[in-house]
């Protein structure tokens, strides 16, 4: 198959085949990583700009290596630090950003559908990474290729999300890309965090712990986002922490092959111990790794010019 | 209807590169300098073959290497070869004599690619290159060292190398009118 996409909104609107796409591309592009000279002249001229309306490090360091991995000029663009703070609506911003004549804008925002928005009216290609509680599809791929890299395959795996969904964009993309691939997924967490309306993805929606992790291939925990949590849903850290928090004595009820991991970052002693993090079944380290690798693919990927060109080999 | 000619039946392609396997070595007196890298796809199993037929010639193993030039091409907009394909370089080329490995020899700018990816890699003493079939049409100062057949094209023409590796039901070289 070919690529088409100008844009990389959200996981909603791939397919399979096109996941797998950005898999076996990100595989290529690992390599690149591991070379004395880590730089492939893929973008070079190319203008990447990280428009980070809502704060972020590891994303958005990720992207801008990535980016420079490709050879690309790379701006950061922080919201603290531009005229958005003086009045200046996204849309302007975007605008002003494109008549700096900028190739691909990689976009974090609070609000659902800005990525989406901007699509709408600009030429340059557009890269989702993260907006508010709706998708964060790069994090889906990483994680999906990491399964696939370390399990060899993805359909039939029993995948186990804990911990905070109502919040998570990397839930919502990963459930997508997940099922996309034909693995079975599972939900867990306090009632308040996981609401049972998650069945109608297709997902099953437990909150006994043990259950949860007792066929996981795979343990997917996620942070607890305090940041996105308007009133209490949980009372307290430490009551997760016992209540649902991955330690040895729960892991032991899991599969012995049973990879864990985690977008990061971690919050050792919370959803996860700190021995457990650490342990040679977590691949939360092989997961930042493999960003890299994928979002060069990404940027790879939309980069290649807006539709099927006809050109003789 | 697109009218097909066979170029080289799979004895022939045998006979090819048995020959410029020969020359390979006539031409690197010293073996243990000399290093194998296909290019993605056509050239890996090619040189998969130049190296067993090396091997039988010096009494050696040649290290093998595999190369995708997809990210080093100057046509990324084009959308043409966006699937790459394993880059394995598994020794340091430096100080060695590459021979790179391709099917078809056309315009030169995937053997162009090539060689801006192997200075990522080291500064080798010397690159030869060893193609299956030159078509002639080169649109960049690119000569090959070592060729299995010279077959004259017109551009709108294309040459198809298929091999059993690849998957492929036979080995064979054909040319394809349009």
């Amino acid at each position: 198959m070919n690529w088409q996409r100008h844009h990389l909104l959200d996981i909603e609107s791939l397919s399979a085949e096109e996941i797998t796409m950005v898999h076996d591309t990100a595989r290529a592009f690992r390599e690149v990583g591991s070379r004395a000279i880590k730089k492939v002249p893929v973008l070079r001229g190319k203008t990447v700009i990280n428009l980070f309306v809502e704060p972020s490090t590891r994303t958005r360091i990720s992207f801008e290596l990535a980016a420079q991995r490709l050879t690309a000029d790379v701006i950061n663009f922080s919201a603290e630090a531009s005229s958005l703070k003086k009045g200046e609506t996204l849309k302007d911003t975007a605008r002003n950003l494109e008549a700096l004549n900028a190739d691909i804008i990689i976009i974090r925002h609070s609000a659902t559908g800005a990525p989406h928005f901007l699509s709408r009216f600009l030429n340059a290609s557009v890269i989702n990474a993260g907006d508010g509680a709706h998708e964060h599809p790069t994090q889906a791929l990483l994680d999906t290729f990491t399964i696939r890299e370390r399990k060899g395959k993805i359909a039939g795996l029993n995948v186990t999300i804990l911990g905070d969904i109502l919040y998570s964009r990397v839930a919502r993309s990963n459930i997508w890309a997940l099922l996309k691939l034909g693995a079975k997924v599972t939900l867990c967490g306090p009632p308040t965090l996981v609401p049972r309306v998650f069945e109608k993805m297709g997902c099953r929606v437990t909150y006994d712990v043990n259950e949860a992790v007792a066929d996981a291939d795979i343990i997917n925990l996620l942070r607890i986002q305090h940041e996105r949590q308007r009133k209490a849903m949980f009372p307290s850290l430490n009551e997760y922490a016992s209540l649902f928090g991955l330690n040895r004595a729960l892991l032991a009820k899991a599969k012995p092959d049973v990879l864990i991991m985690h977008p990061g970052p971690i919050n050792r002693g919370v959803e996860i111990d700190s021995e457990i993090a650490d342990c040679e079944r977590s691949v939360i380290l092989e997961q930042v790794t493999n960003g890299l690798a994928v979002r060069m693919a990404v940027l790879f990927l939309v980069s290649g010019g807006k539709g099927p060109q006809e050109v003789a080999a | 209807m697109a009218e097909i000619n066979l170029i080289l039946n799979a004895a022939a392609i045998r006979r090819a590169l048995a020959r410029v396997a020969h020359e390979i070595a006539e031409r690197n007196e010293v073996s243990a300098n000399v290093v194998l890298i296909g290019v993605q796809r056509g050239g890996v199993p090619l040189a998969q073959r130049l190296e067993v037929l090396l091997a039988g010639i010096w009494g050696h193993p040649v290290p093998l290497g595999s190369l995708d030039v997809t990210m080093h091409r100057d046509d990324p907009e084009r959308r043409m070869n966006q699937a790459i394909h394993p880059t394995m370089i598994p020794f340091n080329i430096t100080d060695k004599t590459v021979v790179l490995v391709d099917d078809v020899l056309f315009r030169g700018r995937t053997v162009r690619a090539a060689l801006d990816a192997l200075t990522d890699f080291g500064r080798p003493q010397r690159i030869q290159l060893a193609v299956l079939v030159d078509r002639g049409h080169r649109e960049l100062p690119i000569k090959p060292d070592f060729v299995g057949k010279n077959v004259p094209t017109s551009a709108t023409e294309n040459v198809r190398v298929t091999l059993l590796e690849r998957g492929d039901a036979v080995d064979a070289v054909i040319l394809e009118k349009k």
